[in-house]
Parts: C-alpha cells; sequence; structure tokens
C-alpha cells in the first residue's frame, strides 16, 4: 500500500461530506418525525419524554365539525385554484414559447412576478379590488387569489417542458394540414402531458396550503390551514399534530405520484 | 372572417393569459398604489392625493425599526440557506457516485415543498418552547437542569424557522446552476495543478454564480414578506414588516398606510428581481 496524501484528504473530506449530508437530513426530517410522534403521545403537552401510545387525537378529529367543513372548503378551493391556474398557465407557457410579441419580456416577467412575490401582496392587491368594486369576500374570491398567486408554477414547469420538445413536430403537424387546434391536441399535448399533470398536483398542494392570500381573502368560510392557524392562536395541541401527521401522509402520497409521472416520461 | 377564425387559438392562448394578468395584478398593484395615497379618518378612508401615508413611514422610527429587522433576518435566512445548500449541491454534482442517491437526496431536499408550510413553522414552536421537545430533552438527558428560554420567541429562531422553510429555494437553482458547469473545466483546473479548494474558489464558485443570486434572490424576498412564522416563533419584538401590514389591515384599521407599506414591499421586491435579471443577462452575454 503506498500512502498517498491526496488519497488521505479525499477520505477525509468524503467523511466529512457525509457526515453534514446526514446532519441537513436530520435538520429536514427531525422535525416531521417529531410532530407525527407526538400525534400518537398520550400526554397533552408536547415534551419529552413520551408518555404512552394513544389514538385519541385521531379520534377527536374524527369528531371536529369545524376541522371538516375546513377541510371540505380546502377540497373545493385548491380545485378550483388548479382548475383555473391551468387554464390559463398553459396557455401562458404555449404564448412564451411560440409567440413573439411586443411586451413579451414584461408578459413574462409579471406572470412569472408571484413565484417571488411574497402572497401578502397579492392577498392585499386584490382585497383592496374587492373593497373596491363591493365583491363580498368568499371561497370564491380565495380562488381567483390563488390561482394568481400559483400561475407562475404552472408556467415554469410546463414551459421547461415545451422547450425541450423538438420544435420540428409541432411544424411537421402543421405542414401535414393539420390546424392548430390538431398539432395542439394530438401533439404538443401528449407531449407535455406529464409535466401539466405534476404542475397540477403541486398547484393543488400549494393551495391546499396557501395562508398568506387567503388570510385576506376569505370571507367567513375557513380553509383548513386557516382553521388550524387560528386553533394555533388559543395554544398548541396534540390535535394538530394528529392533522399535521394526516397531511404528510397525503403530501407523501402526492410526491410519489408526482414521481412516478416523471419516471414514465423518462422510460419513454 | 376566415382569417379571424384561424386566428382564434393565437388570440385564446395570447389573450386568456393576459387578460388575467391585467384584471388580477396590473389594475390591484394599481389599486393597492391608489390606496396608499389616501387618507384615513375614522372610520372611513378618504380619497385623496397625498404622501401623508409615506412621510409617517420615514418619520415614525418604529416603521424604519422594522423594516430593517426584516431585512437583517431575511439576509441571515439567505446565508444561512446558502451556507447549507452549496455543499450539498456540491455534494450531489461532484461527489455523489451514485446516480441514484443523487437523485433520492435532490428529492429528499425538495420534497418538503409539498409539506404545509404552516406545519413546518409550526412544528418549531413545539420543538424550542420552554416547554418544548428540545429543552425537555435536554432535561431529560441531564445537560440542563432548568429549562431555557433562549431557543424561542427571538430572531435565533425565526432565522432557524424561516431557512427550515425556504432552503429549497436556495438548493433548487444552486443545484442547476452546478450541473450545467462542463465537467471537464474542473478537470483542466486540476491538471493544471489547481488544488480542489482552489478549483472550488476560481473556477466552480464563479461560475455557479448565477445559481447563487436566484437562491439568495428567492429566499431574501420570501422571508422578507412572510408573516406566519414570526407570528408562530417571533415572539414580542419578533415583529416583521408583513405582520404589521397585517395589524393595519386587522385591527389597526388603517388600510391607507397597509397599502403604502406593500408598496415598499413591492418596491424592495421588483428591485432585488430586476438587479438579478440584470445580473443574469450579464453572466450570459459576457460569459461566452
Amino acid at each position: 500500500m503506498t500512502a498517498n496524501p491526496y488519497q488521505a484528504s479525499r477520505y477525509a473530506a468524503d467523511a466529512a461530506f457525509m457526515t453534514f449530508i446526514a446532519a441537513v437530513m436530520a435538520f429536514l426530517y427531525v422535525p416531521i418525525w417529531v410532530l407525527i410522534a407526538f400525534s400518537f403521545n398520550s400526554s397533552r403537552s408536547l415534551s419529552w419524554p413520551p408518555t404512552g401510545f394513544t389514538l385519541d387525537w385521531y379520534a377527536k378529529l374524527a369528531t371536529n365539525d369545524g376541522l371538516h367543513a375546513a377541510i371540505r372548503n380546502s377540497f373545493y378551493v385548491a380545485t378550483g385554484a388548479t382548475i383555473l391556474t391551468l387554464l390559463i398557465g398553459v396557455p401562458a407557457a404555449l404564448a412564451i414559447h411560440k409567440f413573439d410579441f411586443p411586451g413579451k419580456t414584461l408578459f413574462r416577467r409579471l406572470i412569472l412576478l408571484p413565484i417571488t412575490l411574497p402572497g401578502i401582496v397579492t392577498g392585499i392587491s386584490m382585497l383592496n379590488v374587492s373593497k373596491l368594486i363591493n365583491v363580498p369576500l368568499s371561497l370564491e374570491t380565495v380562488i381567483a387569489g390563488h390561482a394568481t398567486a400559483l400561475i407562475g408554477v404552472v408556467v415554469t414547469q410546463v414551459y421547461a417542458r415545451l422547450q425541450r420538445l423538438p420544435g420540428s413536430l409541432d411544424e411537421a403537424a402543421l405542414d401535414l394540414g393539420a390546424g392548430p387546434w390538431r398539432s395542439f391536441f394530438d401533439i404538443t399535448l401528449p407531449n407535455i402531458r406529464s409535466a401539466i399533470i405534476s404542475a397540477g398536483l403541486l398547484s393543488f398542494v400549494l393551495s391546499f396550503d396557501e395562508i398568506p392570500v387567503t388570510y385576506f381573502l376569505t370571507g367567513r368560510d375557513n380553509t383548513l390551514p386557516m382553521y388550524i392557524y387560528s386553533t394555533l392562536r388559543r395554544g398548541i395541541t396534540p390535535e394538530i399534530n394528529a392533522v399535521g401527521t394526516i397531511i404528510v401522509l397525503i403530501s407523501f402520497v402526492l410526491i410519489c405520484i408526482s414521481v412516478m409521472g416523471t419516471k414514465e416520461r423518462d422510460q419513454k | 372572417m376566415r382569417h379571424f377564425y384561424r386566428n382564434i387559438p393565437a388570440v385564446l392562448v395570447l389573450g386568456i393569459p393576459f387578460v388575467w394578468v391585467v384584471l388580477f395584478m396590473l389594475i390591484p398593484y394599481g389599486v393597492i398604489a391608489t390606496y396608499s395615497f389616501w387618507e384615513k379618518k375614522y372610520p372611513v378612508f378618504i380619497p385623496a392625493f397625498q404622501w401623508g401615508n409615506y412621510q409617517m413611514l420615514l418619520a415614525d422610527p418604529q416603521y424604519i425599526k422594522v423594516l430593517l429587522r426584516t431585512a437583517k433576518i431575511s439576509i441571515l435566512v439567505s446565508i444561512a440557506s446558502f451556507l447549507i445548500a452549496y455543499p450539498f449541491a456540491y455534494y450531489l454534482v461532484y461527489r455523489c457516485r451514485s446516480a441514484r442517491v443523487r437523485t433520492w437526496l435532490y428529492m429528499a431536499v425538495v420534497a418538503p415543498l409539498w409539506i404545509s408550510y404552516l406545519l413546518r413553522a409550526y412544528v418549531w414552536k413545539t420543538i424550542l418552547g420552554t416547554e418544548g421537545v428540545l429543552n425537555s430533552f435536554l432535561i431529560w438527558t441531564g445537560l440542563v437542569d432548568t429549562p431555557s428560554p433562549i431557543f424561542l420567541y427571538n430572531q435565533f429562531s425565526m432565522v432557524v424557522t424561516l431557512t427550515y422553510i425556504f432552503i429549497p429555494f436556495m438548493v433548487m437553482p444552486i443545484y442547476t446552476a452546478l450541473e450545467k458547469i462542463p465537467k471537464n473545466l474542473i478537470e483542466a483546473s486540476a491538471d493544471l495543478g489547481l488544488g480542489p479548494w482552489r478549483t472550488l474558489m476560481k473556477v466552480t464558485l464563479p461560475m455557479s454564480l448565477p445559481g447563487v443570486v436566484a437562491g439568495f434572490t428567492l429566499t431574501f424576498c420570501l422571508s422578507f414578506g412572510d408573516f406566519v412564522a414570526p407570528f408562530l416563533v417571533g415572539g414580542p419584538d419578533g415583529n416583521l414588516i408583513a405582520n404589521v401590514i397585517t395589524t393595519q389591515f386587522g385591527s389597526a384599521l388603517n388600510w391607507p398606510l397597509g397599502s403604502a407599506l406593500s408598496i415598499v414591499m413591492l418596491i424592495v421586491v421588483l428591485t432585488i428581481i430586476s438587479l438579478s435579471d440584470r445580473f443574469e443577462r450579464r453572466g450570459t452575454a459576457g460569459g461566452h
């Protein structure tokens, strides 16, 4: 064995990197495990050590009417917002990809702005408008707010996919006599389908979790995160951990669906 | 007429998002700007054009203080995220030999974006509190004997929580930027006798700068406008600018002042976005 100092330092560096990566993973995931673990803890206080296993907090959820209404509202809002963002976001991505028009840079920047712009500005600007033209706040105003805040997410994902498609596909369809509708539905759409699905899933999840926009645009109805937020004003309880655990589980399932969608595309 | 029918798809594709942007973004921004000049005469707001709200923001030191605190927290969050995200992305791109492990680790960092943002802030409140998991754990192990209040309701807890929430936004652009650097450049640098450290400083880091800038932009702007994490873990003097805005639209009932603050936030965010855009364009124009 030749003692190579370079080799030795490389091993040391590798070990340091491994430790670091493990620490980052712990930072990211220990809190989530804490959330899950304490949803099964019998004591009311969230402190170490755990006192015993219980499903009481989940049983309490089952009879909580306010919570159920909030979940229904969240489903309604997230479904509406997802449909709207796709209806606006997919055409926007196509427009940016295909056309050249005056003001295109400004258009692109505006549509992507809400990704960076804190939701509070979107919420307040639309709240001011609703006050000005006397539109009462409701779940529908929340849907419009979410759609505005989330278009950017759909546009980035769909646009990234469009850019990877060979432009010749579309041209061939047009040369063969397909109109723009047919060339879109027969050629472009099947090719960007998985991007649309994963953008739709992400919009759904983000809308389901959204607080800053909802906070300003909701009327008397609460969405699930708003319900949790107002419960938190009264203090923390293991019940919230139980709701949280269920949300984490559902998110996990949706991530898996989205990843499988991407895999299918890679294999093609 | 035929011409018109042929163009319907194009009109729709451009028209729908265009109308939406005008109705739900441009007009509303215009409305906040208008409101920010109105006057508050309890209990109503009177249309006016006067700089009173903005003068108040400049004259009352409390607002400047909150703005500076928000900027400080956002900068600390961006730096903390960078210090974690850069080595992480570097490891994934250059050190990790298995493509499978790389994909898994990358997904593990991005996946929390899918998990409720409120819950990710809430869980730190339960961990860092005086009766929280961390304190009770420390007492249990015998390292300390009384619960320490130093973890929660201060700027430290806010930076930890916001870093936890926004770190994916730092990892994603840095990873993409590192992946784009041609591997032979790094090899060339090693062949020319530069050690790994100097290669990092002279080649890798400068070439990944656009990703770093994009990461800082996102992390800074999103922290700058957050009001949920300060509400949960910020404590009495942990108010950030977004909390002050929500108060103006809530209990303080001063929409014109709140609108002026929102305009300040909008200007800060737009300035940072256009600076980072300019930087990016200069990079692509001069780099090749």
